[in-house]
Formats: C-alpha cells, structure tokens, sequence
C-alpha cells in the first residue's frame, strides 16, 4: 500500500467515486454532481478535459514510471490554465526525490510509493527555499520575488 | 562575470546538501540503481566505460581565476591530475569515485561552480559564443540573456523528467553563427528590427545524434520580454507531446518533424498567448539586474598597434603566425582577443593538466582581469589581453604548449573521448585525430590548406559532431572491428547565417591506419583544384561530392 500524505505527515484517505476520463467523456451528464475522482492516465493531456476540471474534488495524475514527467505539465495547466482548486493527487511510481518538484507543480497530496521513508519525504518538501522559477503556488518567479 | 548573490548561493548550498543526502540514502540501499541514475546524472556524474565521469558545468563558458585554480585542484587531488573541456564549453573529469562526488561539488560551490544538470533529460548548460562582450560585430552581449536562461533552467520545477535533454544556444553576431545555433533544441539569435528594439529569432527541433537535423523558424521576432514565457511554452508542448516510448525518436525534432513546424508553432503560440503577460514575464528591472555584471571591465586608454607589437612581429616569424591565426580583433583600441588551444601533439582535443589550469589561471589574472571562457572547440580564450603585452603572454603560452597557431586549421579538431574512455564507442576516436596530427604536423602545409573543420565521433551518438565537421570522422563496428566512416560538406554555422549544413558520406568505411591517407587524398584533390581564395567547404560546394569520392575510391566505370 502506498503511504498517502501531504507535506507535513500521513492523512486518511477520502472515499470518492472513480471515474477515468473516458468514463467521464461518456457519462459525464450522469456523474454531474456526484463527489468524484478523475483518475488520469500520463498520456492524457489536460487539454483534453481542462474546462471539465471543476466537476471533480479530486484529480489524481499517474506517474507510471518516476522518469515520465508529464504528469507535471498536466498539473500546472489544470491549476494555472484552468484554475481547478481541488485536490490534486500524484500517483504511480511516486518517490522522494519528486516530490519538491510535484508540489511545486500543484500537486497538495501524494500516495508515496509504499518502501519510500516518511521522514525522508517529509524533509524533501523543504529541499529548496527560494527557487528561481514562477510555480503553481507563487505566479512571481524569483525576479519578482527578491528583496534587493 | 555573473557573481552570486544570496539567492544564487543557497540555491546551490542546498543542491549539495541534497545530493549528499541522495548518495547516502543509494549507499545504504534505499534507493535503487535505476532510481539513483537520474538523479546522478542531473548532477553530471556519468558512468562510462572504466569509472564515473564528472561533467562540470561552465555556464556558457565563462570562468573566473579562482574557478579555474579550483578546477586544477579537483583534478589533482580527485583525479589522474588532468581535466576536458568539452564541445558544450563545460568540464569534464574521467576519473573520480563516485562516492567522492558530493564532496567535489561541495568544493565547487565554494567558487559558485556546479555540475547542475549537466547530464540527464533535462535542459542543459547554454552555450554561446566564447566572444561575447569583447567584439564590436554582436548586437548585444548575449551573455545576461544566457544567464537569464540558466537561472530560468536551474531545477525548472515541470522540466525535470522531459523525453530526452534539451540543449538552448545563444548567437547575437548578425550574419554568422557563433554558436551552432540550428543544431540545438532550440537556438536563439538575438536580433535587431527595424525599429531598433532588440528581440530573437527563434529555431526549434536541431540536433545531431542518429538523424541529425537542422533547426527550423518557429519565430521570426520575439520581443526581449517574451523570452522565458516562451521558453516555458515550447517546452511545455514538448514535455507533454515528445515521444517518449523510444529514446532514439525523443528529442524534441521528432516532435516538430511529425507536427510540421506550423502545427508546432500553432501549440507553442496558444500556450505562450495564454501565459505572456503574466507575471513569469521578464522585466527590464531585471534584464538590467542581470546586465551589470557584464559591463566592461577597467579598460585603459590605448592606442592599437603599439610599437611593441609591431617591432615583434615583424622580427618573429613564430610569433607574427600565432598574432594572424590565434588572436582576432577586440571592439576596444588597444586590446586583442587571444585563444589558447589545446590541441597539442600527444594530448587528446580539451585535455589540461592540473599545472596547465593553474598557470592559465595565473595568465589571466595577469593579463585578463582575472577571466577566462572555454570554447565550444574545445579551446580556452582569454578575451581582455593589451595588445602590448601579447609578446609576452604569447611566450608563456608557448611553454605551456598552448601557443600552436592553428586556431580553425586542420589539427584544431573536434573529437569526442571515445573507445578509449566511452562504453557506448563504436572506436576510438582519439588514436585516430593523433594519427592525424601526426601526419599533418607541418605547420606551412596546414597554413595552406587554411579553415577546415575536421571532427570525429566514436559512434552516431555524435559527440565530436561529425555531421557538422567539413570533413566528418564517424567510428563504426563491422563485425566487431573498428571501421571509419567519411563525411564531407558539413558546416557547424560558422561566419555566415543560416548556412549550416550535414555532411554527406563519402562512402565504405575505411581501417584506422588507413586514414591518414584517406584524409591526404581528400586534402590533396582539394589543393589541386581550389580556386584563388576559395576555402575547404567553398570548393567542395562548388564542384561536388562526386570528384571528391573518386579521388578518394578511384573512379567507377
Ligand atoms: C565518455 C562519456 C560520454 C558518453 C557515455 C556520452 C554519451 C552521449 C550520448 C548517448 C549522446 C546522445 C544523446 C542523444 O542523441 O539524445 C551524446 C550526445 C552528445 N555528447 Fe556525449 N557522451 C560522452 C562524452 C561526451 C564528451 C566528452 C563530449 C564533449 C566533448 C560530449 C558531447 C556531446 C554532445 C555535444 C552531444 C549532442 C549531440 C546532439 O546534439 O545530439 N559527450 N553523448
Ligand atoms: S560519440 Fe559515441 S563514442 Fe563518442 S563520446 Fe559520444 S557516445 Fe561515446
């Protein structure tokens, strides 16, 4: 079982109804309305469904393995493109040493591969305190940021 | 030179405390082979064929005197005492333990060096011409908007874990290519329009490797405050629609030569029209921030041609050869722009010894206000030289054995580490540039011969950049032997715009003690039927890639 957290511990998960984006592009009249979880695949873009985002409390975005980084681009539009505010969750192959990257790319909880160490994950939050670049939490990048 | 402030510092304090921690997690086994490998590689520790290889950043090759001691330092007490410049402008050491590596980069950091992303499918190190700042032809010193797309590049939150490595060059020479611009991912041409306000000239989807391909238009002129919102867009495209199911169709060119360029440029524009005026876009505050530490540095009032000068060279034949060959024009009277090769007899192209970096450390404090730059042909320049003084220097350069006159001549070859250090070599390259060397040692025959690119790759990963070599040098296996195949007609951009080209293969592959002929004969035919003037590349465009093979393989009946 992967450990599910966010960046300060573990946290229970919530019960939501599954649905995969061809599930939803079919039945989505149906499921309108309905607390659900879109489960995204890393070759589905979030151009495919980004005006569909708010109907979901939770999107969670698939890392089939930690070498594939499209699941960063998926997050920041759904966030920065098309303002989704719910839960952004990463999923799959998800390790330590990515996880700076995917908070920085929106993402707010991570089912942690289940032998990556807590501890050590937890400290990879604050790897950096200052990174150069805009991200999906701060649209100023460090040019607009700094104080001299 | 760019110095850092205190955010530039953290950033790099807390890469090294990262790394350290991510070497002791893999040595205790919590991290697995396969998942320690990207995170090595985006800090430039490869594994080649007999020990790691530190790949150390040079950020469009600037380097200061301390960073250059430095050098010498890690490679005396961390490796076999000598270091490599590479055809990207950066470092590289063949030797160290891969457990010394955190210790290394800390090192480094104390002299604001790294090796940050110097590996790995990432963006890489930008490079630029190794003139930048010091001659009068640029629109503008390109090396604040270089510096700009480092700290951009530097742990880019979404462009980790791309398809494959993304390289950015930097041009701002109107009518040339000082950087080989169409051969990378994206190239940059800084420009001028017509009314006056500096922009660039985008190319997206160059590269070489397997299928070699040249960079295409994808914008004619972006303002200079676009230039990050721009980025971020095109390689947001990339990131989501490059293949990544085969490492070899991964590059971004795949991905504009499966869209078209106008598809590709309809992607990147609706991502960047959404994104321009939002707050990533660069500021003129910023812009200026950047600028002032590449202003000029305390130049003196000087005449040109002082007498000095004159009076040595027309009394030294040796030195007035090196003045013609090695040293070109700086925008300021009284200045000369010098550039050491390293392309002796004996060591292989970009190699230094631990000695040599630190008496080149100490040339430029002397003579260079403290500053050196590499160069993407695996040479070194020191940019601020007094023209006065070039006597001198120059005689301290000959003993460092960095004073051969034969800057852009035949033996100034490009070539990549190959079989000797590379697992993925087809063959070795080095052998075969000395055999090279060695037959073509004479100094009037090359003067004679005049700008020839010769570059040699142990295998089509491309390294040594064979395809943009006017003669192009390519390690093959036939059976398990080492084979070497002949190109003719590449060009890397060189002094004229948009005249970058592939070679052409000549033909079967030849033996390795077969080439010093081959090259002879290729040499020979050229001599005989140039025209007054007319270069290497000039004449093999003129008359064809037919006569150049005959002469090589005989006529076929
Ligand atoms: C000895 C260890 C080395 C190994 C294992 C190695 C491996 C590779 C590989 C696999 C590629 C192809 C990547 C691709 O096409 O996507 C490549 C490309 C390249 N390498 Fe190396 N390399 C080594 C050393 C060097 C050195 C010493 C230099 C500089 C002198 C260098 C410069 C380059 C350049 C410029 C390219 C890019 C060519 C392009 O644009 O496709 N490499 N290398
Ligand atoms: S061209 Fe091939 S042989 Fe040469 S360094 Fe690159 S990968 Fe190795």
């Amino acid at each position: 079982m992967a450990k599910l957290i966010n960046t300060t511990g573990l946290i229970q998960d919530t019960e939501l109804t599954q649905v995969t984006l061809s599930e939803w592009q079919e039945n989505s009249a149906s499921l309108k309305g309905q607390s659900l979880e879109l489960v995204l695949t890393s070759d589905q873009t979030a151009d495919l469904f980004g005006e569909d985002a708010d109907n979901f409390a939770r999107i969670s975005i698939e890392f089939p393995k930690f070498t594939d980084g499209r699941g960063y681009s998926a997050a920041r539009l759904l966030r920065e493109r098309y303002g989704y505010k719910g839960e952004l969750r990463a999923i799959g192959d998800v390790l330590i040493d990515q996880l700076f990257f995917m908070k920085r790319c929106g993402f707010d909880t991570y089912a942690l591969r289940e032998d990556q160490v807590l501890e050590d994950a937890i400290a990879a939050f604050s790897t950096f305190t200052a990174p150069y670049q805009n991200d999906a939490n701060d649209q100023r990048p460090l040019f607009r940021r700094r104080l001299n | 030179m760019y110095v850092y402030d205190q955010y530039d510092q953290q950033l790099l304090n807390e890469r090294v405390a990262q790394f350290k921690g991510q070497m002791e997690r893999y040595l205790d086994g919590k991290i697995s082979e396969e998942e320690f490998l990207p995170l090595r590689l985006q800090n430039g520790i490869y594994v080649q064929r007999y020990a790691p290889m530190l790949r150390v950043a040079v950020p469009y090759g600037a380097l200061n005197s301390a960073q250059v001691r430095k050098l010498a330092y890690v490679a005396r007490t961390y490796d076999k005492g000598y270091a490599h410049f590479s055809t990207r402008q950066n470092v590289q050491f063949n030797w160290p333990e891969l457990s010394q590596c955190p210790q290394i980069l800390a090192d480094l950091a104390e002299v604001e060096m790294h090796a940050v992303q110097t590996s790995g499918n990432c963006i890489r190190n930008t490079t630029t011409d190794e003139y930048a700042g010091v001659i009068a032809e640029e629109v503008v010193d390109p090396r604040p908007y270089c510096e700009i797309i480092r700290q951009w590049s530097t742990f880019h939150p979404e462009f980790a874990f791309l398809p494959r490595k993304f390289k950015i060059a930097v041009n701002s020479v109107p009518g040339e290519d000082r950087a080989s611009i169409a051969m990378h991912d994206i190239g940059i041409n800084i420009v001028k329009n017509d009314a006056g306000e500096v922009g660039y000239r985008v190319l997206v989807g160059g590269g070489l490797g397997r299928t070699p391909i040249l960079g295409e238009e994808i914008c004619a002129f972006l303002p200079e405050e676009d230039l990050l919102t721009y980025l971020d867009a095109t390689i947001r495209v990339y990131n989501q629609f490059g293949r990544r199911d085969n490492k070899y169709k991964a590059r971004i060119k795949i991905l504009v030569k499966a869209l078209g360029i106008d598809r590709m440029r309809e992607l990147v524009e609706e991502e960047f029209n959404r994104i321009k005026e939002g707050e990533g876009k660069l500021t003129q505050a910023e812009l200026e921030r950047v600028k002032q530490y590449f202003t000029d540095p305390a130049y003196k009032a000087l005449e040109n041609e002082p007498a000095a000068l004159v009076e040595a060279r027309s009394d030294n034949k040796a030195f007035a050869r090196w003045l013609e060959r090695n040293v070109r024009a700086h925008k300021k009277s009284g200045y000369a722009v010098v550039t050491l090769t390293l392309k002796q007899i004996g060591t292989p192209p970009g190699d230094v010894t631990a000695e040599q970096l630190d008496a080149v450390a100490d040339l430029a404090d002397e003579y260079s206000f403290g500053e050196l730059r590499s160069t993407h042909q695996q040479n070194l320049v020191l940019a601020d030289v007094e023209q006065a003084e070039l006597f001198a220097l120059w005689q301290k350069l000959k003993a460092l054995g960095m004073a051969t006159p034969t800057l852009g001549l035949l033996t100034d070859m490009i070539c990549c580490p190959g079989g000797d250090f590379c697992a993925l070599a087809n063959a070795k390259s080095i052998p075969v540039a000395e055999d090279i060397q060695a037959r073509f040692e004479d100094l009037d025959y090359l003067w004679d011969l005049g700008d020839i690119d010769l570059n040699i790759s142990g295998c089509m990963n491309a390294c040594g950049h064979h395809h943009i070599g006017n003669i192009g040098v390519l390690g093959v296996d036939k059976k398990g032997e080492e084979f070497y195949q002949v190109s003719l007609g590449g060009n890397s951009g060189g002094n004229k715009a948009d005249d970058a080209s592939l070679g052409k293969i000549l033909g079967p592959s030849f033996a390795r003690d077969a080439m010093p002929d081959v090259i002879a004969k290729i040499l020979d035919f050229y001599v005989t039927s140039r025209h007054e003037g007319e270069t290497f590349l000039e004449a093999y465009r003129r008359i064809g890639h037919t006569p150049f093979k005959e002469a090589v393989y005989g006529k076929a009946d």
